[in-house]
C-alpha cells in the first residue's frame, strides 16, 4: 500500500555552467517571517519533453501558488522558449516579464524504464543558477517528483523546508447528516490520489499519523465498542490499542512513535493515559472528575498540551510528559480545545469557541500571544504542516450539508479550500516523507 | 401547541412496526413545536400513542408510550425535571419487564469540538444511567455508549435542532460498554 508509493530517490546536484550562486550573492529571497508577504513572481516553464514534463511543471507551479508565497507567471507571457534546460536562459527575456526566479527542467525515460527528472532554479536578476537537481524514480511516482522539486524551490528561496511532498489522513464523509457514513482516507496534501483506508460500516474519527508515517491511530466504533485503534498503512492490519475498561478516544502518537496517548472515559469523567506500544504498559497521567482530552505532545516529547473542563469550561492546560505540573495556559474569553503543538515547538494551535463562533488560532506555549487565524460558524481541529508554517482544519458553514478541509498560513493569510471528493473532516498532516 | 392528528389505529400499527418510522414521526412532531417551552419529549403527549397502538412490553410500547429519550441543556449533564418524569416512567416499565437489558446512548449537539462531545455524551449517558439506578433499575441491566455529536436526529443550524440533539436515548438491548 503506502510502501509501494515510496521509492528510491537518487538526488544529483546539477552544477550549472559555473553559475551556481552561493546564498550570499543570490538576489532572490523571501523573508516569510514578516507577516503578509508579497508573492514572488516566478516563471515555471514546461519541462521537456512532452506531456509528462508539462504535467510535472503544472504540479510544481500549483504547489508554489497554493503556498501563497509565489505567483507563477502565466506561460502565455513567456518570451524565451526553453529548448535546452542545461544552458543558461536569456535572463533579459525573463527580467522583462518580472520573473524573479525561473524554473526549467527535463523529464526522460531511462533504458531500465525509470524516469529521470531534472530541474534548475535560476535567479534571473543575478543571472545565476540557484540550485539544480535530478531524480530517478518509477514513472508512476511523477507527482511525488513534482512535489519534491517544489519543496526544493521553496526551501532554496525561503530558507525553510517545504511541505509539498506530504500526505493527509482525514475522515471522508458521505450521506445525510442523520445517517452519515465515515471512512478513513489518505491523500496527497494537494488533494490528489485520495484513497479509502477503511470501509464505511463503522463510525471512525480523529486519525493521526505516526512519526514514521507507516501507521495511523484513530478511533472506531467497530462492534459498537468505541476504542482507539492502530492501522498499519502498508498491510491494512488493524488492532485495538490497549485493553481499557471503557471508551478510549482522542489518540495521538508520542514524537518517538513508541507511545499512543489518549483519553479513557469512565462513567462521567475522562482522563489521559499513555500506552507503550512495545511493553503494552499503560500509564495514567491525569486524575480529575473532569473531561481531560485532546492530548498533544511537544515535539521534544517533554510536555503535553491537553484540554480540560476542570475549571468549568474547556481550557488548554500543559503538563510534563509524566503528568507533573499541570497548569492552565488559556485565559481568553470563551472556551479553548483541541490544542496541537507546533512541529517547531514554539506555538500551540487550538479551536476556540466564543460568541457563538468557532475559530482556529495559535498561542505561545505559555498561553501568551494569542492570534486568531480564522473565525466563522464552525472551524475545528487544526493540524500543522511539518514545517510549522501552514495549518489545515475543517469547516462547516451554516446551512452546509457537511464539513470541508481548509488550509491557512500561520500569518492568517492565504486561506485555501483543500479539494476532496465529498465532505471531509479531522485532517491530520503527515510528517515530511524523507 | 400545534396538534398532530392521531392516526387511525390500523395505520398506527403499521408505523409502529417500524421503529425508524416512529423516530421520524417523533422528530417531525418535536420540530414542529420547537418554539414552545417545555418541549414534549414523548409521543404520548403528542397524541401519537393511543392505547393498543403497540404491544405492551414491546420496543414500540417503550418508545411510544414511555418515551425513550430525554434532553439536556447546553453543556449540561443534569437531569431536568421533565426528563425525570420520562426516566421515572422508563424505570417503572423496566421493572415491569425485567427481561430487558438496556443501553443508554449519550449524544451532544454539534456546537462543540469532537473529542469533548464524545466525553460529554458519555457523561450524559452516565448521569441518565445513575438516575435509572436510583429509581431501582439494577446496574447490571444498564450499559452506556456515547456517540458525541456524530449522530444528530435534527438537522438545522439553530437551537431548535441543537436542543433535540443534546439527548440520552434508552435503547432496549443495544451494544454499549
Amino acid at each position: 500500500m503506502l510502501r509501494r508509493t515510496f521509492f528510491r530517490l537518487m538526488v544529483v546536484i546539477l552544477a550549472g555552467c559555473g553559475l551556481v550562486a552561493s546564498p550570499a550573492n543570490a538576489l532572490v529571497e523571501l523573508n516569510i517571517n514578516k507577516g503578509n508577504v508579497e508573492p514572488l513572481p516566478i516563471a515555471v516553464t514546461d519541462f521537456l519533453q512532452g506531456e509528462l514534463g508539462k504535467k510535472i511543471s503544472d504540479v510544481v507551479a500549483a504547489d508554489l501558488k497554493r503556498s501563497g508565497l509565489f505567483a507563477p507567471i502565466d506561460r502565455g507571457a513567456f518570451i524565451e522558449k526553453i529548448s535546452n534546460p542545461d544552458a543558461a536562459p536569456r535572463f533579459e527575456d525573463w527580467k522583462v516579464i518580472n520573473a524573479q526566479a525561473l524554473v526549467t527542467g527535463r523529464v526522460t525515460q531511462e533504458a531500465d524504464g525509470r524516469l529521470k527528472a531534472e530541474f534548475r532554479l535560476w535567479d534571473t536578476f543575478a543571472g545565476t543558477q540557484m540550485t539544480g537537481q535530478q531524480f530517478f524514480t518509477q514513472p508512476e511516482n511523477w507527482r511525488r517528483v513534482a512535489h519534491i522539486i517544489a519543496d526544493a524551490i521553496y526551501e532554496r528561496i525561503t530558507g525553510e523546508k517545504g511541505y509539498f511532498d506530504t500526505r493527509v489522513v482525514y475522515v471522508a464523509e458521505s450521506g445525510p447528516k442523520t445517517a452519515r457514513k465515515r471512512q478513513l482516507a489518505i491523500m496527497d496534501q494537494d488533494g490528489a490520489n485520495p484513497r479509502a483506508l477503511t470501509n464505511s460500516n463503522d463510525l471512525v474519527l480523529t486519525p493521526r499519523f505516526s512519526p514514521n508515517r507507516q501507521e495511523v491511530t484513530y478511533m472506531s466504533f467497530e462492534n459498537n465498542q468505541p476504542r482507539v485503534y492502530l492501522l498499519q498503512l502498508e498491510t491494512g492490519q488493524r488492532e485495538v490499542v490497549g485493553n481499557f475498561p471503557g471508551m478510549t478516544f482522542s489518540p495521538r502518537f508520542s514524537p518517538d512513535g513508541q507511545r499512543v496517548i489518549m483519553s479513557l472515559q469512565q462513567e462521567g469523567n475522562a482522563n489521559i493515559y499513555t500506552m507503550d506500544l512495545r511493553s503494552r504498559t499503560t500509564t495514567r497521567l491525569t486524575s480529575t472528575a473532569a473531561i481531560d482530552t485532546a492530548p498533544s505532545y511537544s515535539p521534544d516529547g517533554s510536555q503535553i498540551a491537553f484540554e480540560s473542563d476542570r475549571g468549568g469550561r474547556q481550557q488548554i492546560y500543559v503538563m510534563g510528559a509524566d503528568g507533573s505540573g499541570q497548569r492552565r495556559i488559556s485565559f481568553g474569553d470563551g472556551s479553548y480545545s483541541t490544542p496541537v503543538w507546533s512541529p517547531r515547538g514554539d506555538l500551540i494551535a487550538f479551536t476556540k469557541q466564543s460568541g457563538g463562533k468557532f475559530s482556529i488560532g495559535v498561542m505561545k506555549t505559555d498561553g501568551s500571544g494569542e492570534r486568531i487565524l480564522t473565525t466563522g460558524f464552525h472551524n475545528e481541529g487544526p493540524t500543522w504542516a511539518p514545517n510549522g508554517r501552514v495549518l489545515m482544519f475543517f469547516r462547516q458553514n451554516a446551512g452546509a450539508g457537511g464539513p470541508q478541509l481548509y488550509s491557512i498560513d500561520l500569518t492568517g493569510y492565504n486561506e485555501q479550500a483543500v479539494p476532496t471528493q465529498g465532505f471531509a473532516s479531522d485532517p491530520a498532516w503527515s510528517p515530511r516523507l524523507e | 401547541m400545534s396538534r398532530i392528528d392521531t392516526p387511525a389505529a390500523g395505520r398506527m400499527q403499521t408505523i409502529a412496526r417500524n421503529p425508524v418510522m416512529i423516530a421520524l414521526v417523533m422528530t417531525l412532531a418535536i420540530a414542529g413545536c420547537a418554539s414552545k417551552k417545555n418541549l414534549p419529549n414523548n409521543a404520548n403527549e403528542l397524541g401519537l400513542g393511543g392505547a393498543g397502538s403497540a404491544t405492551p412490553g414491546s420496543q414500540q410500547d417503550f418508545t411510544v408510550n414511555v418515551g425513550d429519550r430525554i434532553f439536556f441543556d447546553t453543556d449540561s449533564t443534569s437531569i431536568r425535571a421533565d426528563a425525570q418524569q420520562t426516566l421515572d416512567r422508563q424505570a417503572q416499565w423496566l421493572a415491569k419487564y425485567p427481561n430487558y437489558a438496556v443501553t443508554v446512548e449519550g449524544h451532544a449537539d454539534e456546537r462543540g469540538t469532537r473529542e469533548y462531545n464524545l466525553a460529554l455524551g458519555a457523561r450524559r449517558a452516565a448521569s441518565t444511567k445513575d438516575y435509572l439506578i436510583s429509581r431501582g433499575v439494577p446496574a447490571n441491566r444498564l450499559k452506556t455508549i456515547s456517540y458525541g455529536k456524530e449522530k444528530p436526529v435534527a438537522v438545522c443550524d439553530d437551537i431548535s435542532c441543537w436542543s433535540q440533539n443534546r439527548r440520552a436515548v434508552t435503547v432496549l438491548g443495544g451494544a454499549g460498554m
